[in-house]
């Protein structure tokens, strides 16, 4: 393998951001040596003057789309789209078709993603068969195989009783459920959030206490057996403050973000763009302040993407019937720099702690989301300066359903580097 | 033409209606929206005087029949057309300001034709100012004004216009 | 007078009062052509109106029918089946294709609420809403206005009750908007299941009390309870729905002399509404049909006089004589 050298490298952990520029040596797929000036003959030099080196970007919140749903993304077109965007690991959602709930699959998937070879993917495996919240999936054979983490996600694992079962099992087989939060009969047929804006144009409203009801619930579950639940993509103030409550009562629960819930509201929804259609809803203006207050006091741990790809013709239908979900891992970067790091919510290493270092910690990836001599070799640089226009045609995604299309960031990825290999390069 | 050429040439096509028609026996009146509507009522006043009864009087608003709607650029104003005499068997004297393509005149023959079937249609105008476009011509005329087809001939009436009577011929403003 | 410049008509929110009003007097005129005998002026002679209905409907579709006959346009009635989806051909693919005929306006009706909004984006000719999902109904609002209008004289200052399943009604939320944009003050009256969050703000009240809003209203706009509600649970049952919120001749006893009875149709005697009020002395449902067919012809009228989206806005001052 190759040695990389990347020099002059302003290095930012989630701790803090270096004063002096560095240079980092890659070998083996380890972060080998950093240190201010290192020469070698046989490395490949990377010059990273002006720019920052971040850890390797982590997703915790991904849709692949594989197996059933290759027209809208692959393993191999989602690796690009990720790579892209900045990220060295992705965990991948089970809603798949037959969905992630025996090991077969989560070998399958592995395989490819190997193959592929741009980003490291960790397959979610389903809480229930089928998805169907009757009976509990092999959890164990699913976490040997090589799930950190199982999850519903697209449903909530509704039944109480079947969620205290998976929460004691799964603590004993060494993985943690990540929770989609919402009541599916207070949320039924819902396409938008409940408020002013559902009642003006007539469309079915999904209320916030749908997500809510499910959060208390399992910080209840959480206090009562010590077992730790991870909430999926948050949309709500009230959440954020039940989970602040429950943090600061000890609970082991951990908490996601995605862009788009601290950007967007629900406002939007009136052009009838089925790109504003997302599950959860976007909410209101006050969510979105409560989102980045969250992030800001460390209530929310993780941004994460929700990638959620759709083909055109599947999102060009009446609001009511398109699919719920647009895409985020190319624009997920530029979001949180231009909407929370430029507008002073989050700092560079609090960005680092919130794409990598936590998502790291929350998902049980031991040697990743730091900087460090002996650790992987992921790493991400990028230009905080450069701005740029999201451009449909430029997604390397499969599918284009993003709602930021002819928006103008500010932040860009120049490189990724996944194992000591260099996965992206703009 | 002024107040008094103006009041003259009324007087003397209500003389002229009558005359033609020997008296006011099946004669009505419809004039067209709007100024043909305050001429309508000033002739029949005169039919009055003249003859010591009113003949009855509808109002007719062409927009619908118009063969320009296509082309007409922001929306002519359609108002309700008042007839509420059966026209059928009578003779008919329609009215308007001024005479000019004869396109106006078409479309409320049509229209006029919608309500029944008189037994004859005459044309009273204030002015003929030519350019026919239609094989159309009047039986009564106020004052035949010769122009050129690019000026505005503007007819003044109190009733509608709130300033004293008058016909003015206007040059275009010059487009560019 | 305000000039018309729309190109289509997606509902009441976006009309300006002048608008409105516009549309009303201009179907004052309109009324007169359906009293002759020669029911036919040629003012739209040779457009073509296609009704394009994704969703059963007898009476708007003929109303519309009827006033683009009226005017002497062509018309084509398309009944597309249920969903898009089970269909298999998307709403824009059929919309497409009947643009492709060349022609010159699009009546839409659809379940699903913002359809004929994703339509007038993608094409060229007008699209009229005639119902969409539970967001709009607009020229239901402007015939409803339009025989208000006509019965009391005006809208400014009117109360106006409107009762039944808010939640589920766009002929609710296109009044809603009509009568509050003329000045008139709403309330609205229904269960608590059926009544959709923050509807306060859109500037109008809410009450459970029927016979508050009997007492005080110039105007009841009943609306029609569909029976499934019942089945997806929003009412306990039909029969308790029309003892507390079912308008008869016995809850009108305290209300004015002059009070209006309106109702979007089709009715559904003995629910939400007794037959001794329907063919009652308040009842005005009759002539809200007629109304409807004049109100129409206005519409129709007003977006089909523009020749195209890119010039429709240029004014010409000159004269035509």
């Amino acid at each position: 393998m190759k040695i990389l050298l990347i020099k002059n490298a302003i290095i930012v952990n989630s701790k803090d951001i270096a004063s002096k520029p560095q240079d980092i040596l890659l070998e083996n797929g380890r972060i080998a040596k950093i240190a201010p000036s290192i020469s070698t003959k046989e490395a490949e030099i990377i010059d990273a003057k002006g720019k920052l080196v971040l850890p390797g970007l982590i997703d915790l919140h991904v849709h692949l789309r594989t197996p059933g749903q290759e027209h809208k993304e692959t393993v191999e077109t989602g690796s690009r789209a990720a790579a892209k965007g900045g990220f060295t690991s992705v965990f991948c959602m089970p809603n798949t078709n037959p969905v992630i709930d025996n090991a077969s699959i989560v070998e399958s998937i592995k395989k490819e993603a190997q193959c592929v070879g741009l980003v490291n993917v960790y397959p979610v495996g389903a809480v229930t068969k089928g998805q169907k919240c009757e009976e509990l999936t092999d959890i164990w054979e699913l976490a040997q195989a090589g799930c950190p983490a199982i999850s519903d996600d697209g449903k909530a694992v509704h039944n109480s009783q079947l969620m205290r079962l998976a929460l004691e099992y799964s603590k004993m087989a060494g993985v943690f459920i990540i929770q989609h939060c919402e009541d599916p009969c207070l949320s039924h047929r819902g396409v938008m959030n409940e408020g002013l804006v559902s009642t003006t144009l007539g469309l079915k409203g999904w209320p916030e206490v749908a997500e809510t009801i499910i959060v208390a619930r399992d910080i209840e579950l959480a206090r009562y057996l010590k077992a730790r639940v991870h909430f999926a993509h948050m949309s709500c103030g009230r959440s954020i403050e039940l989970i602040r409550m429950a943090k600061a009562k000890g609970i082991p629960v951990t908490a996601e973000v995605c862009p788009h819930h601290f950007t967007l509201t629900d406002d939007l929804v009136r052009s009838f763009d089925t790109n504003y259609k997302v599950n959860p809803p976007l909410r209101t203006a006050a969510d979105v302040a409560a989102m980045k207050e969250g992030l800001a006091d460390g209530t929310i741990d993780c941004i994460t993407t929700d990638h959620a790809p759709h083909a055109q013709e599947e999102k060009e239908l009446e609001f009511d019937h398109a699919p719920f979900g647009m895409i985020g891992l190319e624009t997920s970067l530029a979001l949180t720099i231009t909407e929370l790091v430029e507008k002073k919510v989050l700092t560079f290493p609090q960005l680092v702690e919130k794409m990598s270092t936590a998502p790291a910690r929350v998902g049980g990836l031991a040697n990743k989301g730091e900087i460090r001599e002996g650790l992987d070799a992921d790493i991400t640089i990028i230009d905080p300066k450069k701005e740029w226009v999201v451009r449909k045609e430029e997604f390397a995604s499969k599918s284009h359903n993003s709602p930021f299309v002819g928006r103008t960031l500010k932040g860009f990825v120049e490189t990724t580097i996944c194992g000591g290999k260099i996965t992206y390069q703009a | 033409m002024d107040k008094e050429a103006i009041r003259r040439a009324i007087m003397r096509i209500a003389h002229e209606i009558v005359e033609k028609n020997k008296g006011t026996e099946e004669l009505c009146l419809v004039g067209i929206r709007t100024r043909g509507v305050t001429l309508a009522q000033r002739i029949n006043a005169c039919i009055e005087s003249i003859e010591g009864g009113r003949a009855p009087l509808g109002i007719l608003d062409i927009t619908l029949y118009r063969d320009d709607l296509a082309d007409t650029r922001g929306k002519p104003v359609v108002h309700e057309t008042q007839i509420d005499f059966d026209i059928t068997g009578k003779k008919i004297v329609l009215i308007d300001d001024v005479l000019f393509t004869g396109r106006t005149i078409r479309a409320a023959l049509d229209a006029l034709v919608d309500f029944g079937r008189p037994a004859s249609i005459q044309l009273a105008v204030l002015i003929d100012r030519g350019h026919r476009e239609l094989p159309i011509r009047a039986d009564f005329v106020g004052k035949n004004i010769p122009t050129s087809p690019s000026q505005n001939v503007k007819v003044v009436l109190s009733e509608s216009d709130n300033a004293e009577d008058e016909v003015l011929v206007e040059n275009a403003e010059k487009k560019s | 007078m305000t000039e018309w410049t729309r190109h289509d008509l997606l509902n009441i929110r976006d009309l300006s009062r002048e608008e409105i009003e516009l549309v009303l007097e201009t179907a004052k005129s309109f009324q007169e052509v359906s009293r002759r005998d020669v029911k036919k002026v040629p003012a739209l002679r040779g457009k073509t109106v296609v009704l394009l209905f994704f969703e059963p409907s007898t009476r708007t579709r003929i109303s519309f029918e009827l006033a683009a006959k009226r005017l002497s346009a062509d018309t084509l009635s398309v009944t597309a089946g249920g969903s898009s989806v089970s269909k298999g051909e998307s709403l824009l693919d059929t919309a497409k294709n009947i643009e492709a005929m060349n022609v010159d306006l699009i009546v839409v009706r659809h379940a699903a609420s913002g359809a004929p909004k994703i339509i007038a984006d993608a094409l060229g000719p007008s699209v009229i809403n005639a119902g969409d999902g539970c967001q709009a109904h607009p020229t239901q609002a402007l015939l409803d206005l339009f025989t208000v209008k006509e019965r009391l004289g005006r809208i400014e200052g009117l109360k106006v009750g409107i009762i039944g399943d808010i939640l589920h009604s766009r002929v609710a939320r296109s009044n809603l908007w009509g009568f509050t944009k003329l000045g008139a003050k709403v309330t609205l009256c229904g269960p608590p299941t059926l009544m959709p969050r923050d509807v306060e703000q859109l500037g109008v009240r809410v009450t459970y009390d029927l016979k508050e809003v009997v007492a005080q209203s110039d105007v009841l706009m009943v609306l029609r309870l569909q029976k499934e509600r019942q089945q997806d649970k929003y009412l306990p049952s039909i029969r308790e729905y029309a003892r507390l919120f079912g308008i008869n001749k016995e809850k009108l006893k305290s209300a004015k002399k002059e009070l209006l009875v309106l109702h979007p149709g089709p009715i559904n005697r003995g629910v939400e509404i007794s037959a001794d009020v329907a063919d009652g002395e308040h009842s005005v449902i009759l002539e809200q049909v007629t109304n409807g067919v004049a109100v129409r012809m206005a519409v129709l009228y007003l977006l089909l006089g523009t020749k195209s989206k890119a010039d429709g806005e240029e004014k010409d001052g000159s004269a035509v004589s």
